[in-house]
Formats: structure tokens, sequence, C-alpha cells
């Protein structure tokens, strides 16, 4: 990736073209972001270990770098067995979810796109309700059944969205309806499980609010591999991307492959996504807030627009997610209600200044 | 002169509704052809077949093409579309770098080579400036150079031109097609253009091309193409045809007559030239 961005060519009256990239400001404002949250992450908590304590422990995880952090083994279990995977799992998630978000913007070229418009939340939430009720998910200890049916379910929900939008002509808005007519199917059979398990109903509305609770490290290493190939790919198609933003016609006509392109970011954006609300529940607007920030912010192209919100996005889920655990001490808010109460007056600001025709 | 592109027995059709029924179509390499005819004769359509968007049947050969891949086409065909699509927030250097997009691979960045076309192709095109203005907030003028600077921008001999004086005042109009014409001239570019005016159709380009119902009904120097018996019989319209030593001059009769005839398009013939007059 250039880091600067400068490929400028001075022509005969001085006047510079610059083609729209990565600035190294940028990047550094998104480096500092991620920094920042993952230090009040680490360092702020109901335990009220000292801050640089905290980051003396960490330094000593460090390799080659031996500190004494003066902790006891308490508050040393809770840095590095609690506090370091659950900032990790924030990164990963944020990170995630808001890079999915600006891939499916851009593909549908729609600002109010997300992985959740192809019914990937609807068939999560379908795969973990299931799972709840039937109880298959509960104390087994080795093995938490629940963020795979969620993952099944979010994979099944988006896979019958594409077929389903085939069916109905090869527009991007009939692939879009089909996506919403299958969010609702698979909620009104959600609601009927909901309703005949009445027992169940806490445990899965925990579950749909969404939470950043590890056990460990397991969540954060099931998420890594999907976090690393969907970014992979999705930025290896920025530029191309920032093509797609003519059309398909006109991008056909410079030569690209509109639809297979669009097919292979958002099956990765779609991989990385499901993922994600697997291990996470649904937390709901990060894949909007955090890119319609950074295009305020930095601009619209997706050279920078990607790469940012892999950035922002981890470091805005660290810190939603310590609202969430902070704000109600020692009760935990879940985090999707933090994500939603930023999220929701965001996207209506957003539809307002938002000058382009959706449709 | 060669053949830059040659169509044969072109036929294209649309949700199985037949568009274009048997074009033939030769145009030689620097040479400019206008294609003019009513609304619905498929005029957008020939542009789409020849840039490969459409499926086709008969033939379509674009000298030099070696591959029918859409990136090798876009290396000989540059396209303006009627109504280009403006990205939200993208600038006007980034747009016309577009442009650049068949030569690089999909996922490499742009060279120094491609921002210093971009950069010469804005100075010819008076957008010198405009690098870094966002597309969208240049007026209906700027705008159509800022696409015809795209298209610049990927150096191909063919330039196809979709509608490009539409939503133009008359000035402006011919603003872009002498921009076009000095093009032509300084590069030696083959220009396909459709055009709904039919005095602009006369007085740029070298030969005139009339679409009727998806077959070229006549093709040759406007002034033996675009005579009152051929615009009658192909646009329904009435018209008077006047000559200059530019060439002839298309303008419309009082529609009052022609009511009184009970030939029926003759009104929409003069109002759709009625912004001209």
């Amino acid at each position: 990736m250039r880091a600067d961005g400068s490929s400028g060519a001075t022509s005969a009256n001085g006047v510079q073209l610059q083609a729209s990239g990565l600035r190294a400001r940028a990047l550094v404002a998104g480096i500092a972001a991620v920094v920042i949250a993952v230090i009040a992450g680490l360092t702020i908590g109901p335990a009220g270990i000292p801050a640089h304590r905290v980051l003396m422990e960490l330094a000593d995880l460090l390799p080659g770098i031996a500190v004494e952090s003066g902790l006891n083994d308490a508050h040393k279990a809770i840095v590095t067995d609690i506090r370091l995977p659950r900032v990790v799992l924030g990164l990963l998630v944020g990170a995630t979810l808001a890079t999915s978000g600006a891939t499916y913007q851009a593909a549908f070229r729609n600002p109010l796109a997300d992985p959740y418009l192809l019914g990937i939340a609807a068939g999560a939430g379908l795969g973990a309700t299931i799972a709840i009720v039937n109880d298959i998910g509960d104390g087994a200890g080795v093995f938490d059944l629940v963020p795979i049916a969620a993952f099944g379910g979010a994979l099944g929900a988006v896979t019958v969205a594409y077929l389903a939008g085939h069916i109905g002509g090869r527009s991007t808005a009939s692939l879009i309806l089909a996506g919403i007519a299958v969010a609702s199917f698979l909620a009104a059979c959600q609601t009927y499980l909901l309703q005949a398990n009445a027992d169940a109903f806490r445990r899965i509305l925990a579950w749909l609010l969404g939470r950043i609770a590890t056990s460990g490290w397991a969540e954060p290493a099931l998420l890594l591999p999907y976090f690393l190939v969907t970014t992979a790919i999705v930025l290896r198609y920025r530029r191309a991307l920032d093509v797609l933003a003519v059309g398909d016609e006109e991008a056909a006509a410079l030569g690209l492959e509109p639809r297979r392109i669009r097919l292979i970011v958002l099956i990765a954006a779609s991989l990385g996504a499901a993922a994600a609300v697997s291990v996470s529940g649904l937390i709901s607007f990060v894949g909007i807030i955090v890119p319609h920030a950074i295009r305020l912010v930095f601009g619209t192209s997706n050279r920078v627009l990607l790469p940012l919100s892999v950035l922002f996005g981890a470091a805005f889920l660290v810190l939603a997610d310590l609202t969430a655990r902070t704000v109600l001490s020692p009760a935990e808010l879940p985090i999707g209600v933090v994500t939603a109460f930023l999220g929701a007056p965001f996207f209506v600001f957003v539809l307002r200044t938002s000058r382009r025709e959706i449709w | 002169m060669s053949a830059a592109v040659a169509v044969e027995a072109l036929e294209v059709s649309l949700d199985r509704t037949p568009i274009l029924k048997g074009v033939e179509l030769g145009v030689s390499a620097g040479e400019w052809v206008n294609v003019v005819g009513p609304n619905g004769a498929g005029k957008t359509t020939l542009l789409r077949a020849l840039l490969g968007l459409v499926a086709y049947d008969g033939k379509v050969h674009i000298e030099g093409l070696s591959s029918q891949r859409r990136s090798v086409r876009a290396q000989h065909l540059a396209y303006v579309p009627q109504s280009p699509v403006i990205p939200q927030g993208m600038l006007v250097g980034d747009y016309v770098l577009l442009g650049r997009t068949p030569h690089r691979g999909i996922f490499a960045a742009e060279t120094a080579a491609d921002t210093r076309i971009a950069t010469e192709v804005l100075e010819r095109l008076d957008l010198g400036g405009f690098g870094d203005r966002a597309v969208q907030s240049l007026s209906g003028g700027e705008r159509q150079r800022a696409v015809l600077a795209r298209a610049l921008a990927q150096q191909t001999p063919i330039l196809l031109l979709d509608e490009p004086t539409t939503a133009l005042d008359l000035g402006h109009q011919q603003d872009v097609l002498d921009l076009v014409d000095g093009l032509r001239r300084e590069r030696g570019l083959t220009v396909i253009a459709t055009l709904h005016d039919l005095t602009l159709a006369a007085r740029y380009g070298d030969r005139v091309a009339i679409l009727s119902e998806g077959r070229v009904a006549a093709c040759g120097p406007p002034d033996g193409v675009l005579t009152v018996g051929s615009i009658a019989r192909h646009f329904g319209a009435h018209v008077k045809v006047l000559r200059d030593s530019d060439g002839p001059v298309i303008v419309p009769t009082a529609t009052t007559t022609s009511r009184a005839t009970g030939v029926a398009p003759a009104g929409r013939a003069a109002t759709q030239n009625g912004d001209h007059l």
C-alpha cells in the first residue's frame, strides 16, 4: 500500500494532479485511534487496576522485555486473560463489520447498505435461536454451538438471498429486495420460536443485542482467519471498487467485469460479517457509522475508505465495548445498545446530508 | 483509408424485442460519422454493441482488436455515455484517471505515466485547475468536458459519443463538438457520435448515417442524406432544408399546415428542435 499517495505529475503550468490514496496523515490518525482504544480498553475497568501497572504488565508480555508490574496474580489474570482477549475480539469484530459495511456500500453503490441487508443478521439470529431453544449450545463446555449455528444461519440466509435475487433478474435492486424478503421470513420463523419457548427468551435477547464477551482466546482465534481473508480480498479490490462507482455499464466500458467483482467482494464481506456476528451477536450500525464518518473526514475513495474502516472500525468497537461495560458498572450494557444508541441518530444525519439518490 | 470499424448484419434484441435488425456500417480510420435517427431507432444500442455491452449476432470488426476481452476492447474504444454516472464525492482528477483503467492491471496503482496523461488531458480540455474539485460541483459544460477527458485518457483510437450535446445550451454544444473536432484532427481519432440535432450532425463530421427501424437507411455526406424526403420518411417530420456554405440547415416548418393534412409527428419534430430555433 502506498502510504503517501504521491504519484503526482507536474504539468507545464505547475498544476499537479494526484490520485486519491491513503495519505500518511490519515493512516497515522487511524493507527493512533487503535492505540488509544486499546490502551483505554485495557486500563479502564471495574477492577480499578492502576493504568501504568497495566501497561507495564503488557510490556512484560512482549518478547525480549522483562518488567515487573507489581500486580498480584488476580489482577494479572484480569489484564491478560480477561481484558486482553476481549479487546482483541473487539478489534477484530469492529474491523470486520466496518470493512464489510464499506464493501457492501461500494458494491451496491448505496450509502446505506451493510451486510445485514442480505439477511445476515436474521439468518444468524435464527440459527442462534434454534441452538438456544434446543439447548444444544448450553453448558456443553467443550464446544459452544451457538456461534456455529449463527454462522450457518447467516451464510444460509445470504446464499438464499443471492439465489432468490437471481430469479428476479440480475439487478442489484432485485438482490436487495430478495434480501429483505429472506430476512422477513427468517425473522418470522425466529419470532415463532421465541413465542413457543418463552423460557429461552432472555438468553436469546442477550445474544441478539450483541456482546464482546470472551472465554479466553477461543473467539478471537475463531474470527482471526475470517478477518484476515475478508480484509485481504476486499483491500485488494479497493481500486476496482472505485471504478465500479461509475456504474456497471461504464465500468464494463472501462474494461472491468462488474458482476464478477461484485460477487467476489460480497462473498468475502459476507463471510467476514457472518463470522463476526457468530461470535459477537448482532451489533448494529458499525458497518454504517464508521464508513460514513470516514467519508465525511477523509473522502469517498475506497482506497482511503477501506483501509481506514479496518482501523477506525476496530477502535470504535473497543471504545463502544468499554462504554458498554463501564456505564452501568458493575452491570454490563449489551454493546448493541451502545452502537444503536449512537448509530441511529447518526444514520438519520447521514440520510439527511446524503445528497445522492439511493435508487 | 482502412476501416477502423466494420459492422455487418448486426442484430441485437433486448428482452426479446428486436432493436437492431441487420445494421451495416463501415467507418474509416480518422473519420467522423454521426448516427441520427428517431427515438427508439437503436442508436445507443448500436454503440453498446460496438462496446461489447450487449449480446449481438453478426459481425463487429474493430481494427487491431486482438481479443474480445473487455479490457482489450477498452484500449480501442472509449465511450462517452449520454447520462454518465457521477459518483458522489469523486474528484475530477480521480475521475479522469478512471480512463487509465484498461491500461493498468485491475489491482495495480496508477503509474506516473497515468497521472501525466490525465494531467495533459485535463489541460487540453481547459480543466487544468479542476483536478481536486468534486465532479458533481462542475457546471454542465465543465462536467461534459470532464467525461470527455476520461474518455481521452483511455488513449483509444476510436471515440464513441452518445448524444454528447444533450443537456447543454447551444454555445456549449458548439464548444464540445469543436473540441472533439480539434482533438480528432490532432490525434487522428475515429469518431462515431449519435446526435439528435440534424443541423449539428450536418455541420460536424464527415458522414451522416440515418438509423431507422433497426437498419441503416441511408449513409453518406450530409447533403445527400439529410433531405426533406428522407427526414419526412424516417423522422415523420416536416422540415425545410436550407443550404449555406457549411452544408444543410434543417428547419421545422409550421405545424398548422401539417395538422390540416393529418400528419401527426410534425408537431413532435417541431418541439424536438424548438430549443435551437
